[in-house]
C-alpha cells in the first residue's frame, strides 16, 4: 500500500509539472525568447483585470481559444486516425519520463525511495522504443488529412525521423560503454564526482546526441517537416483546436524530455559539481536522518530541474538563432557525417576503456 | 492477475492479427500489426523478458513497421487498386502460406507436448536482464548471432547495390 502511494506520488508529480507547468509555459517562453532575440516585445496583451503579468496569462487564453475553436475534420479524412495521431503524438512524449530519474536514492523514515518511476533494467532502450513510436503521430496524421502539403509533411517527417533515430542509437551506445548500464538510475549516480560527468566522458557523444535529439523533434533548424513557407505547415495543416494544441503540447513536453536526457547522461543528473551528497548530509547532521535527507532530495530535485531548464532555454536559443536546413542538408548531414562519426565515436570509446583496463 | 494479463495481451493480439489479415485498407493493416507487436512486448514482459520486450518494440513496432507506412505512403496505396484485391486470388501464395502456417502449428504442438505443459521452471535473478541476454548471445550463441550479421551486411550490400543501379 505505501509502496502504491509512493508511486502514485511520483507519478502525479511528474505528469503535473509536465503537463501543468511546463506545456503551457514553454509555449509562452517561446514567444518571448522569439521576441527577445529579434527585439520585439512579444506576448504581453492578455490581462486579467487590468494586470498583464508580462504575459504570463497568454497560456490560458491559448487554452480556451483552441478548446473554444471547431474541431475540423477535412473532407475525405479518415475520421479515426486524424483523432487518433494526436493522442500517438503526445503519449511517447510523456511516456519516456517513466525511466528518467529526477533524484538519487533517500533513506525516509528507513525506506529506501528511489526518485524515478520505473527502474527499468533497459533503461535507455525503453526511452528509444518510446521515442521511436512518436514517427506514427506524424506520419498518421499527415495520411488521415487527405491533404498533398500534409502527406508531403508526413513523408519529409517520416524519412528524417527514421534516418536521425539511427544515429541517435549509436551516439549513445558510447555513454553506456563507459558507464557500464542502461540503467539511468546507475548512470546517474556514477556521475556524482564532477570529472566523471559525461560531458567529459562522451564529448562527441553530447553534441551529436543534441543535434539527432533536435532532428528527432522536428524542430528548426530540422523542421522540414512543418516548413511554413513551403508547406505551409505540413502534417498538422488540417487540425484545429484542441488536436492542434495537442501537436503543440507533444513538441514542447518533447523538449523538456531532451533536456531531461541530456542532463541525465551528459551533466551529472541531479549532482551538484564538487559537492557531494555525504557532504551535504555531514553538513545536516545535526537534524534527524530523516529530515536531513527530505532536504537533500529537495536539493537533488530542484537541481535536477534547473539543469533541466537551462538545456529547455538552449535549445529556445538553437531554434531562433538557426535557419532551417534544406532536406537534402539533413539527410546528408545524418547519414554522411553523425552516423559515421557516431560509429567512430564507439570505436575509440572501446579502445580507451581497453587501454585503461 | 498475470493470468488476467496474458489474456488481454494474448486475446487483442490474436484478434488485430485478425484485423490486419481482413482489412481492406493498407493502412489499418499495418497499425494492426504495430497492435500485434505491442501485446508480444507485453507477453515478453509477463514471460520476465524485459530486454526482448524493448528489442521487440523497437526494432519492429519502431522501425520496420515505419518502413512499411513508409512505403505505403510512397505509393499512396488506398486499398482499392486492382492489383490490391487480387491478393486473395493468388492461389500458389495461399497454398504456400497454408503450408508455412501446418508446420509452424505442428512444431508449436510437439514442442508444447514434449516439454509438458504444468511443469514451471526456475529461472535465475538476473534473467532477461541485459547483460544476461548479451553474455548469452556471446558465448552460448556466437556463431548464430555471427551468421546473422552477415546476413545482414549482405541484405545492406544488395540493397545499395540495387538502388544504385535504379539511379544511374
Amino acid at each position: 500500500m505505501e509502496d502504491f502511494l509512493i508511486t502514485t506520488a511520483k507519478v502525479l508529480f511528474i505528469f503535473g509539472l509536465n503537463m501543468g507547468v511546463f506545456a503551457p509555459l514553454l509555449t509562452w517562453v517561446e514567444r518571448k525568447q522569439s521576441a527577445l532575440m529579434q527585439d520585439r516585445i512579444g506576448a504581453n496583451r492578455a490581462d486579467i483585470l487590468g494586470f498583464s503579468m508580462i504575459g504570463l496569462f497568454h497560456p490560458i487564453a491559448d487554452a480556451i481559444k483552441m478548446l473554444a475553436k471547431e474541431d475540423f475534420i477535412p473532407e475525405g479524412a479518415n475520421k479515426i486516425m486524424h483523432t487518433l495521431s494526436p493522442i500517438i503524438c503526445v503519449v511517447p512524449a510523456l511516456l519516456t519520463f517513466a525511466v528518467i530519474p529526477f533524484g538519487g536514492e533517500y533513506v525516509i523514515g528507513g525506506k529506501h525511495i528511489k526518485l524515478v518511476i520505473a527502474d527499468l533494467d533497459v533503461g535507455l532502450i525503453f526511452i528509444f522504443a518510446i521515442s521511436s513510436l512518436a514517427t506514427y503521430g506524424t506520419v498518421i496524421a499527415g495520411w488521415s488529412s487527405n491533404n498533398n502539403w500534409s502527406l508531403l509533411g508526413s513523408l519529409r517527417a517520416s524519412a528524417q525521423m527514421i534516418s536521425y533515430e539511427v544515429a541517435m542509437g549509436f551516439t549513445l551506445v558510447g555513454v553506456f560503454m563507459v558507464y557500464g548500464s542502461l540503467q539511468l538510475t546507475q548512470i546517474g549516480a556514477a556521475q556524482e564526482s564532477f570529472f566523471r560527468w559525461g560531458i567529459f566522458l562522451q564529448p562527441l557523444g553530447f553534441f551529436m546526441f543534441l543535434a539527432c535529439a533536435i532532428a528527432e523533434n522536428k524542430r528548426a533548424p530540422f523542421d522540414v517537416a512543418e516548413g511554413e513557407s513551403e508547406i505551409i505547415a505540413g502534417y498538422f495543416l488540417e487540425y484545429s483546436g484542441l488536436k492542434f494544441g495537442m501537436f503543440y503540447m507533444a513538441e514542447f513536453l518533447e523538449i523538456v524530455t531532451i533536456s531531461a536526457m541530456v542532463t541525465t547522461l551528459f551533466f551529472g543528473a541531479w549532482h551538484i559539481p564538487f559537492i557531494s551528497s555525504a557532504l551535504i548530509l555531514s553538513m545536516l547532521s545535526f537534524l534527524n536522518e530523516t529530515l536531513a535527507n527530505i532536504i537533500l532530495m529537495l536539493i537533488h530535485i530542484s537541481v535536477f530541474w534547473v539543469k533541466v531548464i537551462f538545456f529547455i532555454w538552449f535549445q529556445m536559443t538553437i531554434r531562433w538563432t538557426l535557419p532551417r536546413f534544406r532536406y537534402d542538408q539533413i539527410m546528408k548531414l545524418g547519414w554522411k557525417i553523425l552516423l559515421p562519426l557516431s560509429l567512430a565515436n564507439i570505436l575509440v570509446t572501446g579502445i580507451v576503456i581497453l587501454i585503461l583496463q | 492477475m498475470e493470468l488476467l494479463i496474458f489474456f488481454i495481451f494474448g486475446g487483442v493480439a490474436v484478434l488485430a492479427a485478425f484485423l490486419m489479415i481482413i482489412s481492406w485498407n493498407p493502412v489499418a493493416a499495418v497499425l494492426n500489426m504495430i497492435l500485434v507487436m505491442f501485446c508480444l512486448a507485453g507477453l515478453f514482459v509477463l514471460l520476465n523478458a524485459h530486454f526482448i520486450a524493448a528489442i521487440q518494440i523497437l526494432v519492429y513496432a519502431g522501425a520496420i513497421m515505419v518502413l512499411f507506412m513508409f512505403i505505403i505512403m510512397l505509393l499512396n496505396l488506398r486499398g482499392n487498386e486492382p492489383i490490391w484485391k487480387s491478393r486473395d486470388k493468388n492461389v500458389l501464395l495461399s497454398f504456400l502460406g497454408f503450408l508455412l502456417a501446418v508446420g509452424a502449428f505442428i512444431k508449436l504442438f510437439s514442442t508444447l507436448k514434449a516439454s509438458g505443459l504444468n511443469q514451471g521452471t526456475q529461472i535465475g535473478e538476473d534473467f532477461g536482464t541485459t547483460a544476461l541476454v548479451g553474455k548469452i548471445l556471446f558465448t552460448d550463441y556466437l556463431l548464430p548471432f555471427e551468421i546473422a550479421s552477415i546476413l545482414l551486411l549482405v541484405a545492406i550490400i544488395g540493397a545499395v547495390m540495387l538502388a544504385k543501379t535504379k539511379i544511374d
